[in-house]
């Protein structure tokens, strides 16, 4: 089976959890022999694992006919992608695009990250799908989160295959609820063409269904996993002070992730015992306000704020860790949690969060009941059985969870999506 | 002749209410009330007044041949004392029937024969006053909570008197055996063993209403049938349920009591009779040692102490309850002993169970284990440190005990000595007249007599 994927983030260079996701949904994929999976990015930089799929870059994907050298198109894209797929896709070329801004090979520029100008790419990307869908073959079309729908239903459009698209989160997800109407028409309209729905959670599900008003009968969650860690990261030894307890927020300080309740259960729990220090990593909109308002509590001195994590650190910090809280307000899934249970920290999680579906060795709280937050808090620090427990119990869960098994999962869909595609 | 041994028990715990750990050291109140209030008005309302009502009306229909056990936690009794007097008042009238027998339990329906004997004597004891004062019998039968047993609590409830113990008839216990006989302790041969035959017990208490269940629907000249259908020297049908479920676990409208009440009559046909636990160990003999060297239980299907024991939060709540038992014994603080029974209920470790069971277990307030142990670990902590706060933490437990023992012994000699002073004053009273400087000696007599001790 031939999957034409549509993307836009992929490891190493990833900037949110959408990246992780489609790596690890591939990766499973892959593990049965007779898929084929060709993944399209906005800008690949070359160093991306292509053991097991192929990826395209779209940047590098010709939407304006220039007669270049081979030696040339080498030189510039070889090192991610094969220069006889260049001319491939040049043969494909299907309206007069020599009003738009190109380069010398014909193709648009990209950044690959969420820029202001989002929109424009969002549409661009749409447009040189529509090159890549003529020239590639493949069975069924599967585009990862919004920015990509308009491309999923171009390829649609182009080749008749069906569409499945991957919900990641919405936008009542990211806003609390003040969605906005642009963002909101390209998700509906994707849904509205699509051949089946996968959501990442059944919260995400409902939201689907109920604020999107799609058919319940196309609607499938379809969580997700992790992938295993690797030997480099496991072999981290972590420091840590015997004396004191950290506990840890890991994510981008914004209104979705919920980090005000964070720092009242905080200031709840220093109120009565001193030897636990608090680590809020990450960057975000309310940062700032999260420093003053750490202030005004008077625990500054325990609640730090050590900026943006990535790659090894995050999981540095993990292993430092006695406990891993994520507050979220609205979370899709939210894959951090299963993350930390793997570096064996007890981990506190919101009801209001799509991980809370799979989990069950881990503490679910409100995210708005401070009180249970703090109290939670202070058991696992200061009850050692139940901070072995739930280290232990917790990474035997989350160890039984593999993307092997979503990629099973899917593959039954796309099976059942083909069987009843045109009927 | 068969005999049908019908028990069943009473017990409601007193509930826990949210407890953060900012209140440790600030409030000392660790309960629902609310809760218990409702918890025990709803049970005495849908199950225990209409099942001991037909209780005591089969008694009387039955011209006394029905016979029937029962027991209640201490803790329960006292909810139904302040909550629903209505029960205990028909606890007496069925207890004056004279064909109800009252079996001891321990107060708390804890697990202190797990682990510290004296604390479990003494709550078995106080239980065994409670039962003398409200019912007037002096109970010679013995179950303990969840019917936890094994050899080393039969020998310590055989040293304390008790003819009897009620356990389960659990499979790897019993192997080839058949429960419908009577046993006795390996420990102690006077101690004897009633074996419940869950499977008979379990049709009422938990299959009954259940439609899906191939013998539904059950009526009591079938289940007479099963029991008559035995193989004829088999002595004794032992079914214990809990009270509850007659109304709680299957409804009222499921007809149970109608059910029960047509058992005596069904059994009159067949030539069985009922019979009380002492009843059986006093008329029939023992057939062999019953071996029980692990603990075992009328939980779950496993029968063993797992459910409130099964995982390492459940033994570290355990543990750090009854750390502090040897003290609380020593005390005589009237609200920390209060408390301690309060908190001992086995109800407060079975909610802190990660045991996927199938069956559906009522959690109370708590949503999951791990806050059923967050919430007990605040008030257990609130709870040690007033314990500590009464004696010196860094004293030994002898050593305390000793201490206690010479201070309350020169408490009583302090006391001797004064009524002797007095008699001795009124003496010289007498001999001396209404003399006032003799009265001044004599009062400076009895303090130099205090300081010298």
């Amino acid at each position: 089976m031939k999957v034409l994927m549509f993307g836009w983030e992929f490891p190493p260079h990833i900037l949110g959890g959408l990246g992780t996701a489609s790596y690890g949904l591939t990766k499973g994929m892959s593990q049965q022999e007779d898929m084929e999976i060709t993944f399209c990015i906005p800008k690949p930089w070359g160093d991306e694992d292509q053991s097991f799929l192929k990826i395209i870059g779209m940047n590098s994907v010709p939407i304006v006919w220039r007669d270049v050298q081979w030696d040339y198109v080498k030189s510039r894209v070889g090192q991610y992608m094969d220069p006889q797929l260049y001319y491939d896709l040049r043969d494909h070329i299907y309206a007069d695009f020599n009003y738009m801004h190109t380069n010398d090979l014909g193709c648009m520029e990209f950044s690959g990250r969420y820029p202001d100008n989002l929109h424009e790419e969002i549409n661009n990307y749409s447009i040189v799908a529509g090159v890549v869908a003529r020239q590639q073959e493949f069975d069924i079309i599967h585009s990862h989160d919004w920015l990509t729908y308009p491309a999923g239903i171009h390829a649609k459009q182009v080749s008749g295959k069906p569409l499945v698209i991957h919900v990641h989160a919405t936008d009542f997800d990211r806003s609390r609820g003040n969605v906005n109407p642009t963002v909101y028409s390209i998700e509906k309209n994707g849904m509205d063409n699509a051949d089946c729905i996968m959501c990442v959670s059944e919260l995400t599900r409902q939201t689907v269904i109920h604020k999107y008003y799609q058919d319940p009968r196309k609607v499938f969650t379809m969580h997700n996993a992790v992938s295993p860690l690797s030997k480099e990261i496991e072999e981290i030894v972590p420091k840590k002070n015997p004396k004191e307890k950290i506990v840890t927020f890991l994510g981008r300080i914004t209104m979705q992730k919920g980090p005000e309740y964070f720092v009242e259960a905080a200031a709840m729990v220093l109120n009565r015992t001193r030897n636990i220090r608090f680590v809020m990593a990450g960057s975000g909109d309310m940062m700032n306000a999260m420093i003053r308002l750490a202030a005004e509590r008077g625990i500054a001195d325990r609640f730090h704020f050590p900026g943006f994590m990535k790659g090894k650190q995050v999981y540095e910090v993990l292993k430092m860790s006695d406990v891993y809280i994520m507050p979220s307000v609205s979370e899709p899934f939210g894959i951090s949690p299963l993350e930390a249970m793997q570096c064996c920290v007890p981990t506190i999680i919101s009801k209001q969060s799509g991980c809370a579906e799979i989990l069950d060795k881990c503490i679910k709280t409100d995210y708005w009941d401070i009180h249970a937050m703090a109290d939670a808090i202070h058991s696992i620090c200061t009850n050692d059985a139940l901070y072995e427990y739930l280290k232990v119990e917790g990474k035997k869960e989350v160890d039984g969870i593999v993307w092997e098994k979503v990629g099973l999962k899917v593959r039954a869909l796309y099976e059942q999506v083909l069987k009843n595609y045109g009927k | 002749m068969k005999t049908i041994c019908l028990y069943f028990e009473i017990h409601q715990i007193i509930h826990l209410r949210r407890y953060r750990f900012f209140e440790i050291g600030s409030d000392h109140y660790y309960y629902d009330d609310y809760a218990n209030e409702q918890g025990i008005n709803e049970v005495a309302e849908r199950s225990y007044i209409p099942a001991l009502r037909t209780l005591i009306e089969m008694v009387k229909d039955s011209q006394g041949a029905f016979k029937v056990a029962l027991s209640i936690s201490g803790v329960a009794l006292e909810q139904l004392e302040i909550h629903a007097p209505a029960v205990i008042e028909l606890l007496q009238e069925l207890n004056a029937t004279g064909n109800c027998e009252f079996l001891c339990e321990p107060y708390s329906h804890g697990l202190s024969a797990l682990a510290n004997e004296e604390c479990f004597r003494e709550e078995v004891e106080q239980m065994r006053r409670k039962v003398k004062d409200y019912f007037g019998q002096e109970p010679k039968v013995f179950r303990n909570s969840s019917l936890i047993y094994d050899n080393e609590i039969g020998a310590i409830i055989a040293n304390m008197g008790f003819k009897g113990v009620l356990v389960e008839g659990a499979k790897h216990v019993l192997g080839w055996k058949s429960p419908h006989y009577l046993y006795h302790c390996t420990e102690n041969p006077n101690l004897k063993l009633l074996m419940r035959d869950f499977k008979l017990s379990d049709d009422i208490s938990l299959r009954f209403s259940n439609s899906e269940w191939s013998e539904y629907p059950l009526f009591a000249d079938k289940y007479i049938d099963w029991i008559a259908a035995m193989p004829e020297n088999e002595q004794v049908i032992n079914i214990f349920m809990e009270l509850s479920a007659l109304g709680m676990a299957q409804p009222l409208s499921s007809n149970i009591l109608e059910f029960l009440k047509a058992l005596p009559v069904c059994a009159k046909q067949k030539g069985i009779t009922f019979s009380t636990p002492t009843e059986v160990v006093t008329k029939l003999k023992s057939v062999d040692a019953m071996d029980v060297p692990y603990p075992m239980s009328w939980t779950d299907e496993e029968r063993d102490i797992s459910p409130w024991l099964g995982n390492v939060m459940q033994r570290e709540a355990f543990n750090k309850l009854y750390s502090v038992a040897e003290r609380v014994y020593l005390c005589t603080d009237r609200r920390i002993k209060q408390d301690w029974y309060y908190l001992q209920a086995s109800n407060n470790f079975r909610f802190m169970t990660t045991k996927q069971t199938g069956v559906g277990l009522n959690r109370g307030i708590y949503d999951s284990p791990y806050d059923a142990f967050t919430n007990y670990m605040n008030i257990l902590g609130d709870f040690i440190a007033r314990v500590n706060s009464l004696y010196p933490v860094d004293m030994d437990n002898e050593e305390l005990s000793s201490l206690l023992t010479t201070i309350k012994n020169q408490g009583e000699e302090l006391v001797q000595l004064n009524d002797e002073i007095k008699s001795l004053q009124e003496a010289l009273k007498k001999a001396e007249g209404d003399k006032p400087a003799a009265e001044k000696k004599a009062t400076s007599k009895k303090a130099s007599g205090k300081k010298s001790k």
